[in-house]
């Protein structure tokens, strides 16, 4: 017999906030989080807009040693696992005496390898690197870390699938539930913020150069967007069995009903209409609901030409054009990594407070955009079943649904 | 070269920064590796202070036998001899 799914507790840091309260609250009043990062522009990058947070102090929560191992993917990371295991009504005792896991969205960690190898061409001497350097160097860092930290005892893997890295990681950990192989599993997505790790992407010539009015420049599914703005953080979500958390009389957030996934078999960096819709009807199979039955998208559009303009069109042409959709991007840029997890906290956070968060910046439609409902301003409106999209380089599709729990 | 005192003052100063300890725990006749409480991963970040600081390289080797902050004291006032 297969589990149902539940969500039991989220958490969140990113530009919009550094903790549930205050991205509710950006999110509500459509806050963008997208600031110019005047070094960016010494180092060559055509673009230095970009979703900011700060690195957080993690003294006082973990020893010296827990920290050594840990650049920018782990440590926003431990802050978002942090919030969301106290969310869930959890501790690290009861973790480390249950069947949970942790399977992380993450796909770079250029910064703390380039701090790495530009201390070996300095010193030249490998044994002067110090201890934490593999441990940050390596994609795996935020599962290392977060598996040791909260002494978790289950599933221990990343997922590296590009900008559907977090979507994914939330798949995989549904899978594992519902088929009865693990009772807990701890997912979501971390993004580094820092040049080095921006700049063979900002070389592409795809971010937005609206650098003298950082807030206006991400506008996904808008007739004049011209690119999208890299942003970051981490985002986590519990999972567990629905018998698990009654069991222990857990708050349950939702129900993650389905996880549609899809290839495009085609380009290396184009989106593809095929790719999306048939990802988009294996998530609605899977949830065995109907498309009338979506009361909300949280679309995965970034603010570029072509890549808005295939969603646009899939959504219209699966969920039809009535159904509520917004693009949180249009506020924190692209989290890359992280966005696949972050946007499902956000769209969580839009279904627990009954609102849909603004598409900000969305001023005037394309001609495939006037086809769907985009979301520009604040509106207030129950949700009881939302699906997030999530799509990546080399053609990597996700989308999942989660309903509210009566 | 620097004296005894000199040594002394700059251990305590980048041992207890390095590893989180207070300056008082570092007596000379305590036990290095509890008082810091190194595991085998912190000796590596040892060695890294160490040269940051005085400019030598130590070794696996070089640790044999040291076991009080005297002991490293002397391990230091040998290699700067070295130098």
């Amino acid at each position: 017999m297969e589990n149902r799914v539940v969500i039991t507790g989220i958490g969140i840091y990113s530009c919009l906030g550094e903790n549930l309260s205050e991205v509710k609250d950006s999110l509500y009043k459509g806050r963008s989080g997208i600031i110019f990062d005047a070094p960016r522009k010494d180092v060559g990058f055509r673009s230095a807009l970009t979703g900011m947070v700060k690195d957080p102090d993690l003294k006082p929560f973990l020893t010296r040693r827990q920290r050594m191992g840990m650049h920018q993917p782990a440590m926003y990371a431990y802050m978002s696992t942090k919030e969301a295991v106290e969310n869930a009504g959890l501790d690290i005792d009861q973790l480390s005496q249950s069947e949970t896991g942790v399977i992380f969205g993450n796909d770079s960690t250029a910064g703390s390898i380039m701090e790495t190898v530009d201390k070996l061409r300095e010193k030249k001497d490998t044994t002067l690197l110090g201890s934490g350097a593999i441990f940050q160097n390596m994609n795996c860092t935020v599962n290392m870390n977060i598996s040791t930290i909260f002494k978790l005892k289950g599933i221990n893997f990343t997922i590296s699938a590009a900008c559907a890295s977090g979507s994914h990681s939330i798949g995989m950990g549904y899978l594992l539930i519902k088929q009865g192989l693990q009772e807990r599993v701890i997912c979501g997505g971390a993004q580094e913020i820092n040049g080095t790790a921006m700049g063979s992407f900002d070389g592409l010539s795809v971010f937005s150069d609206t650098e003298d009015n950082p807030t206006k420049a991400s506008r996904p599914f808008d007739r004049d967007r011209n690119g999208l703005v890299p942003g970051g953080g981490a985002a986590t979500l519990v999972l567990e069995s629905y018998e698990s958390a009654v069991k222990r009389g857990a708050p349950i957030l939702g129900e993650l009903l389905g996880y549609g996934f899809s290839s495009n078999g085609d380009h290396l960096s184009n989106p593809n209409l095929d790719g999306q819709h048939r990802s988009l009807n294996m998530a609605l199979k899977q949830a065995n609901v109907k498309a009338s039955d979506i009361d909300y998208v949280s679309a995965h559009a970034t603010s570029t030409p072509v890549g808005d303009s295939i969603e646009a069109q899939a959504i219209y042409d699966i969920l039809g054009s009535k159904v509520g959709v917004s693009s949180t991007k249009s506020m924190t840029g692209h989290e890359c990594w992280m966005a696949g997890a972050s946007e499902v906290v956000y769209s969580m956070l839009m279904m627990e407070n009954d609102f849909i968060a603004p598409n900000i910046n969305f001023e005037n439609p394309d001609e495939i955009s006037a086809k769907i409902n985009i979301i520009a301003k604040t509106k207030e409106q129950k949700i009881d079943t939302f699906l997030s999209n999530s799509f990546g380089f080399g053609g990597t599709n996700s989308s999942l649904i989660i309903k509210k729990l009566k | 070269m620097a004296s005894r005192e000199e040594i002394i003052s700059t251990v305590k100063e980048f041992l207890s920064e390095e590893f989180e300890v207070e300056k008082s725990t570092i007596e000379p006749e305590a036990n290095l590796q509890e008082t810091l409480d190194l595991d085998s991963l912190d000796y590596v970040d040892l060695v890294v202070v160490i040269e940051e600081n005085f400019g030598f390289k130590v070794t696996g080797e070089d640790f044999v036998g040291v076991v009080s902050f005297n002991d490293f004291y002397d391990l230091v006032e040998k290699k700067l001899a070295e130098k």
